[in-house]
């Protein structure tokens, strides 16, 4: 999978900008972006709302066409595509949404057929195609069912569907999760996954919700006024952002505080310490009891995981001599990802 | 009541047909025109199809333009077109020139609002597909506008009687007509009270067939 990784391009954005005019004053939601999509990863575009993620998201197929610069897929670009040639550049990216748009008046049957009988297929083919997919996205069961009858993860598996119909090579998720529950949230990205992993499609999804990112994406792009701030390896972005307003970001979702109770009846010097890469995994504050002979008392603490790899936040207090103290916090800090002392007693 | 009911029993049954034939025959046409007119207005203001702002702007001011002349008015400026179109300048058919214009321009602007009604999402969906622009509208916008369609149609229904009472002025007959020269102007209360009555009854009729209609629609899927 990771040699498919590093396939090479699909997706190049090259100084694109959007602006749009309404009564005489110009919005610029896409400002001089510059960045490259891999064939086969899933890559996250995240950013506060307005950042201009589903403007950027749209170029891709041209449903927003760009003001200046150049959007290109897989080599071809899109701007000079003729009409006849975008409809069959769409047919290969699929799309799906935050709120699915399903055609109502027509049941997820006739919701699928008509974008295949769209691109040529005949009725038999068609019939055939529809119960693979649905098969593939596990509502064989719902064929005849009207949206207004599915549940939300439903409609989403039909929306997968219909966007997966003509084999495209390329799916792009509009907040494909934000009207789900948790537990739908969680099939509805391992879907995504299968996809990813077993059809080989590349996946661009956009979201305000940081989890999905951590769950699912491969690389994660970040964007602020229209601009791109950080662009990088998931890992990497959350454990060690570049941008301001990455960091900004993450804390927000992160709200990782000690109550002040507790705060107050610890003793001695209160530490946060992040860790993360090789760090994550070792046993840091039992190597530091026994090296120099410090009470360590863990207040809070947190671990998660992005990527299966393991990131960590631990609030401590630390009792002891203060030769000892000084030393072992300074064996903590140069073993921890980062250490930042909160209270110093 | 009853006496001067079977007294005037012909002209009713006849101010009845030319009511029904005036109303029926131009919502009928004015249907077709309309959806028509709904379609371009709203095609040329849809960035998804085919945004077209001077042609919108153009079409939009014909319309309103329509809209905003009394049909009484409309109905006396249309009689040298009436007489080119269908021969002749009274009766009936006369009437239909006018009042089909009226209700044409009055349901074209209801149905560009009924197509605008259509998910933005929907559209979106479907022209990301690599859907055909008139493979959407006509597979997609008028299927997924279709009651939205039928109530405007209901009160277009509705407007077109109301302005087919009119027709009198241009000896057109009608219901209407019949009230005002039977009950108005010989002072017969009951004619007059036997018209309104008929009237109520039959913009009754035509709300309860939109809506049975709507609720039929409504039964599949949503």
């Amino acid at each position: 999978m990771s040699e498919q990784k590093r396939a090479g391009k699909l997706i190049d954005f090259e100084d694109v900008s959007v602006s749009f005019k309404q009564r005489k004053k110009v919005t610029e939601a896409v400002r001089d972006v510059t960045f490259s999509i891999n064939e086969g990863e899933i890559i996250g575009i995240i950013g506060s709302s307005g950042a201009g993620k589903s403007t950027l998201l749209r170029t891709i197929n041209r449903l927003q066409t760009v003001s200046s610069g150049r959007v290109t897929v897989e080599g071809k670009s899109i701007g000079e595509l003729n009409s006849g040639e975008l409809r069959k550049l769409r047919s290969n990216i699929g799309m799906i949404f935050q709120h699915f748009n399903l055609i109502g008046s027509k049941d997820v049957y006739s919701n699928i057929e008509f974008v295949l009988l769209e691109n040529g297929k005949t009725k038999e083919e068609a019939g055939k195609r529809i119960d693979e997919l649905l098969k593939y996205v596990g509502i064989e069961d719902k064929k005849h069912s009207y949206p207004g009858q599915l549940s939300g993860g439903q409609k989403q598996r039909v929306a997968i569907a219909r966007a997966l119909a003509n084999n495209a090579k390329i799916l792009l998720c509009d907040e494909p999760t934000s009207a789900l529950d948790t537990e739908t949230t969680e099939a509805v990205l391992n879907l995504l996954k299968q996809i990813n992993r077993e059809l080989n499609i590349t996946i661009v999804l956009i979201t305000h919700e940081l989890d999905v990112v951590k769950e699912i994406c491969d690389r994660v792009v970040v964007m602020d006024e229209g601009r791109v701030v950080e662009i990088g390896d998931v890992y990497d972005v959350f454990t060690r952002p570049g941008s301001e307003f990455t960091k900004t970001l993450i804390r927000k979702e992160n709200r990782f505080v000690i109550p002040s109770n507790v705060l107050e009846n610890a003793h001695g010097k209160i530490v946060r310490i992040d860790y993360f890469d090789e760090n994550a995994e070792r046993a840091l504050i039992a190597e530091a009891i026994e090296e120099f002979g410090v009470r360590i008392n863990i207040l809070h603490g947190r671990i998660e995981f992005i990527k299966k790899k393991p990131v960590g936040v631990l609030y401590i207090s630390i009792n002891g001599e203060p030769v000892q103290t000084r030393d072992a916090l300074k064996y903590i800090r140069e073993n921890s990802g980062k250490m930042e002392v909160i209270r110093d007693a | 009541m009853l006496e001067s009911f079977i007294e005037i029993e012909d002209k009713l049954v006849k101010a009845l047909q030319e009511t029904a034939f005036m109303t029926i025959t131009s919502l009928v046409i004015a249907v077709i025109l309309g959806i028509g007119l709904g379609l371009v207005l709203y095609i040329t203001s849809e960035p998804l199809l085919s945004k077209n702002t001077p042609v919108y702007e153009v079409i939009g001011f014909i319309a309103n333009t329509i809209s905003s002349i009394p049909f009484l008015i409309l109905m006396i400026f249309f009689l040298p077109i009436s007489a080119a179109v269908v021969g002749t300048k009274i009766g009936s058919k006369a009437v239909l020139v006018p009042l089909t214009v009226a209700a044409a321009a009055f349901f074209g602007r209801l149905a560009e609002a009924s197509f605008s009604d259509v998910d933005k999402g929907v559209l979106e969906a479907v022209i990301s597909s690599g859907a055909r622009k008139s493979h959407v509208i006509f597979k997609i916008v008028l299927p997924e506008a279709r009651i939205s369609l039928i109530k405007n149609i209901t009160v277009t229904a509705i407007t077109v009687l109301g302005f087919s009472a009119m027709a009198g002025l241009v000896g057109g007959g009608g219901i209407g007509d019949l009230a005002y020269r039977y009950g108005y102007q010989r002072y017969k209360k009951e004619v007059m009270i036997i018209c309104i009555l008929l009237l109520i009854i039959l913009v009754q009729l035509v709300q309860t067939i939109g809506d049975l209609t709507v609720r039929a629609l409504n039964k599949r899927g949503r």
